[in-house]
């Protein structure tokens, strides 16, 4: 592959800005580096003609001395946003021949910008899932495998597509979401930054709903200042999204590289979790010494209901999830499968359409909202969820952020875990707490483990303080300096 | 005071009906709850229909600020407490008009609270209506089940559009205070625009909720008629089903609770589905909205904003007009014929021309079918027979010849009465000319009078019959006096 898929997003941009090379030569490489790794099934739909065409306008407009802070970079989209004119599928059968009239408000921010448009990135169905394997379409593989194995790894999920597509320079950066972890594990999974910002930062309109008191979109990318970088351009108030809040967007990508001298760090106890492997617990001691060495406070600090988050959050999620996805009915748009009458057609088109996972979590929030269970678990799961976001009101007292491995283990083998769901839920032990307090929180690839597989710390951060958690990440990532790349097995 | 009951008879004495209604108002908005889409009567199917109307992925709602204010209003004018922190919750059930597969509505924390409003009935009684609570939600698609034998068609245009569902207490005892429950609300409705109460086009329903007892015993299981759009057919059906329980009781059965539907074409009610059958609603708050917190200062406005109401103007029309309780009852039934009213009653005798709006006037709209607002006579004309009538230029009797001719289109009443030479003879030369006439030819009648002083009626009727009616009656009656000596 061309050294130009090899770059950060913020190289290509000021190679493009020098016109070291054009946007068309930038998007035909990755375009050719798209298709170069089709075993990883990382994109559901490429779009290399509508890539160039948006390259050209890119440079045109470069060469007229104009252009928005991404003019011309190529981008991959988690395939949940809407795109108007191209599929939409959300990784489901049931959508498998959508295509929307309307383009999601992050990405009609990234092509304002003057992003271009590589393809769709494969993703748990719904975004629902820790491993890719939930998608309609088919795992994504991770381009990562252990030293001297050819096993197939899963990139994590439920942004497998877009975690997989960054690491393997299919794209220089990517959108993706997350409801429980989504951005963040593959992001550890992958030796990728992810970031998923405080709830309300990015708008929810147009990207395919999982549980919206908890969806919220963030990029995945290279580096640190890489997602610092898309995330300024994905965010900002939209009054079509009632949820989205009306707070200014700073220029984060000024806050990477900044002191963070004299920042207090908290270790939440809560998080040291009984079996996980040493070696995590080893990169998170190497994560403490990092930012003390770079002049942080470590400070311990306890979130005492940690314990209850991932039930909660597999209570909330689903009852959501269920009302969400009771239009895909057959009736307007997306699949149908017909029946001898009403009631058939429902259960046709919805049990062909959804699969096992999806179909779970539907039974899953039924049964939690349905009368007579509704107090017991609903209800009590939002009291756990105020309990845990008053957890992180207290432990911020006291510190600036918070620092937590990102997953309880390094990317594991495709099937390994599918047949046991709960160890799977497993997988979002550190993360979910984020997305039901609602709090910004991001993953940095810290280290290898022996296997050689990436491993991710989390930071996490006061709502709407994402600046903080760029500057400590970038100290991160600067002391971890990880610079390992997966070896292109696939091409 | 609640409804004094009307008590049925039945085979074992005498039985109270109890009755609750639900009423869904239209907010008499330009577009729908939560998504910029237009509401219009009479678009074509599907025209007016937003992504977010039609739940296409991704899409989702907005509160519409108008609509809100709108309930706001109606909880005002309802008397009922605003409240400042309220939700809107999903109502989850499947079905082809419904894109989302729930309904936004609210549950568990509606809009407004408690209020109460007086409900005067046709015999000029009255009694209080507690409102348990007033919230907002969405109206659902139109299912259309007879274009085709073999298919339904979906029509989404009223998908989204923003109801006010008003819920009453069981504080109604007839089936006629039933009615006039829902005459009042929609009057109070109307008044403040919230709704404009058009109940033909299904913009106001109610679902009749009844049940009933002995008198001042226990409670019944109650029964729920969906959807019932008229005055008639609310009427119509609480009697059928008022009877049907006190019949299915008195034969030893049990009353199931269910929902029912009223068959207009039968008069009938029949079952829909029982509580069994019911669905679970699986409520839950919207994660897509936030709580609806209002500003006290901006319910404050809306308060100061807030045209008078029926029973205050009633109370006015009384006072500032000498109206009687019944006249300016039925003058503020409707805020259109209140304000006829006091255009025509500007400087004029207000009795005489409530009674000229409201006998004459309303009797031949009523007759021909039409509402004060599609009068062909405009309220200055009232005022002008009125006056006509004042100035002595015309008697009653010839008013109501004029009248007649202004309903007809002739014009205004002072042209018709110059056109048709119908002034009043007041000139008094003339008429004393013609009494001496009378008596002197009517000896006989003349001696009569004189003993028997109420025979006078017969000499007035001669002097008008003389005059084709048009000598003022005050005049003659004066003149014949003093000619007879009485």
């Amino acid at each position: 592959m061309s050294e130009l898929t090899g770059l950060t997003l913020k190289a290509a941009i000021e190679g493009l800005k020098s016109r070291a090379f054009s946007s068309e030569e930038l998007t035909r490489a990755h375009s050719q580096a798209v298709e170069a790794a089709r075993p990883l099934n990382a994109y559901v739909l490429e779009t290399p003609d509508h890539a160039l065409a948006m390259a050209r306008a890119s440079d045109g407009r470069i060469a007229r001395g104009e252009g928005g802070p991404l003019e011309g970079v190529p981008l991959g989209i988690k395939d949940l946003f809407c795109t108007r004119g191209f599929r939409t599928t959300a990784g489901s059968k049931i959508l498998e021949d959508f295509t929307p009239t309307y383009e999601s408000t992050v990405t009609s921010n990234l092509w304002r910008d003057g992003a271009v448009m590589l393809g769709k990135l494969n993703l748990d169905e719904f975004a629902m899932g820790s491993s890719n394997e939930t998608s309609a379409f088919g795992p994504v593989t991770n381009p990562w495998r252990a030293r001297e194995s050819n096993q197939q790894l899963t990139p994590g999920g439920s942004s497998g597509g877009s975690a997989a597509a960054v690491a393997a320079d299919l794209c220089l950066a990517a959108t993706a979401t997350d409801t429980g972890g989504s951005i963040r594990q593959p992001a550890a999974f992958t030796g990728t930054v992810g970031i998923k910002p405080t709830y309300g930062r990015c708008s929810r309109w147009g990207i395919v709903a999982f549980a919206s008191s908890l969806d919220q979109a963030g990029p995945i990318a290279k580096t640190v200042e890489d997602a610092a970088i898309l995330l300024r351009s994905m965010a900002g108030h939209d009054p079509k999204d009632s949820t989205s809040l009306p707070a200014e967007v700073p220029d984060f990508p000024s806050f990477v590289g900044k002191p963070v001298k004299g920042l207090k760090v908290g270790i939440p106890r809560e998080y040291r979790v009984e079996g996980m492997p040493e070696e995590i617990e080893k990169l998170w001691q190497s994560g403490i010494a990092w930012l003390k060495d770079a002049g942080c406070e470590i400070v311990e600090v306890s979130l005492p209901h940690t314990r209850y988050a991932l039930p909660a959050y597999y209570i909330v999620a689903p009852a959501e999830a269920s009302s969400n996805l009771a239009r895909y009915d057959g009736m307007r748009y997306g699949l149908r499968v017909d029946g001898k009458n009403l009631t058939d057609v429902y259960e046709e088109t919805r049990g062909h359409g959804f699969g096992e996972e999806v179909k779970r979590r539907i039974l899953i929030g039924t049964y939690v909202l349905s009368a007579g269970y509704y107090d017991a678990y609903y209800l009590r799961a939002q009291k756990v969820r105020r309990k845990i976001a008053d957890d992180f009101d207290q432990a911020f007292q006291k510190v600036d952020a918070l620092l937590t491995p990102t997953a309880p283990s390094a990317a594991f083998a495709l099937g390994d875990r599918t047949a046991d769901p709960v160890a799977m839920y497993l997988n979002d032990v550190f993360t979910v707490t984020v997305n039901l307090a609602g709090l910004p929180g991001v993953s940095v690839p810290a280290g290898l483990d022996s296997k050689g597989l990436p491993l991710g710390l989390q930071l996490i951060g006061r709502a709407l303080d994402e600046g903080t958690l760029f500057s400590l990440a970038g100290a991160v990532e600067k002391a971890a300096a990880f610079k390992s790349k997966p070896e292109r097995w696939w091409a | 005071m609640s409804e004094t009951a009307k008590l049925i008879k039945g085979a074992t004495g005498d039985w109270e009906v109890v009755i609750g209604l639900e009423v869904h108002a239209q907010v008499a908005s330009r577009s729908k709850l939560f998504s910029g889409a237009a509401v219009g009567f009479g678009a074509a199917p599907n025209e007016q229909v937003s992504l977010v109307d039609a739940a296409m992925p991704g899409m989702l709602p907005v509160i519409n600020r108008f609509c809100v204010e709108q309930a706001v209003r109606a909880g005002l004018a309802l008397n009922a407490r605003i409240n400042s922190w309220s939700r809107f919750d999903r109502k989850n059930y499947f079905y082809p008009d419904l894109p989302q597969g729930y309904q936004i509505s609210q549950f568990k924390d509606p809009i407004v609270g408690e209020g109460e409003i007086e409900v005067e009935k046709d015999d000029g009684s009255s009694f209080t209506v507690r409102i348990e609570r007033l919230h907002l939600e969405q109206d659902a698609g139109k299912s259309i089940h007879d274009l085709d034998p073999n298919w339904t068609y979906v029509d989404l245009n009223r998908a989204g559009t923003a109801l006010m569902e008003i819920v009453s207490r069981p504080d109604i005892r007839s089936a006629e205070g039933a009615a006039a429950y829902v005459k009042k609300l929609r009057n109070i409705l109307r008044c403040v625009g919230a709704c404009d109460g058009d109940m033909e086009k299904g913009n106001l329903r109610a679902d009749v909720n009844v049940s009933v007892r002995k008198p001042g015993g226990e409670l019944g299981t109650r029964c729920e008629i969906k959807n019932v759009n008229s005055y008639r057919y609310i009427q119509q059906a609480i009697e059928y089903e008022a009877r049907r329980q006190i019949e299915l009781i008195e034969d030893g059965h049990a009353i199931h609770q269910e929902t029912r539907l009223f068959d207009p074409g039968k008069g009938e009610t029949r079952s829909m589905r029982s509580k069994e059958e019911a669905h679970d609603y699986r409520y839950f708050p919207d994660p897509d909205l936030l709580p609806l917190e209002l500003d006290p200062a901006w319910i404050a406005e809306i308060q100061a904003s807030l045209p008078e109401l029926p029973d205050a103007r009633k109370a006015r029309l009384m006072k500032d007009y000498g109206l009687s309780a019944y006249d300016a009852g039925v003058l503020v039934s409707d805020g259109a014929r209140a304000d006829f009213f006091e255009k025509a009653a500007t400087g004029r005798d207000s009795k005489l021309v409530a009674n000229w709006t409201i006998n004459d006037l309303m009797g031949r709209l009523a007759g021909a079918g039409h509402e004060i607002q599609d009068s062909p006579i405009p309220p200055e004309d009232i005022a002008g027979l009125v006056k006509l009538i004042e100035d002595g230029v015309i008697s009653s009797k010839i008013a109501k010849d004029v009248f007649e001719r202004m309903w007809a289109g002739e014009g205004r009443p002072a042209g018709i009465v110059e056109k048709h030479g119908l002034v009043q003879v007041t000139d008094t030369a003339a008429i004393e000319a013609l009494v001496d006439k009378i008596i002197a030819a009517n000896p006989g009648q003349a001696e009569q009078v004189k003993a028997k002083p109420q025979a006078i009626g017969w000499f007035v009727g001669q002097v008008m019959k003389e005059t084709q009616g048009k000598a003022n009656p005050a005049a003659v009656n004066q003149i014949l006096k003093a000619k007879l000596g009485l």
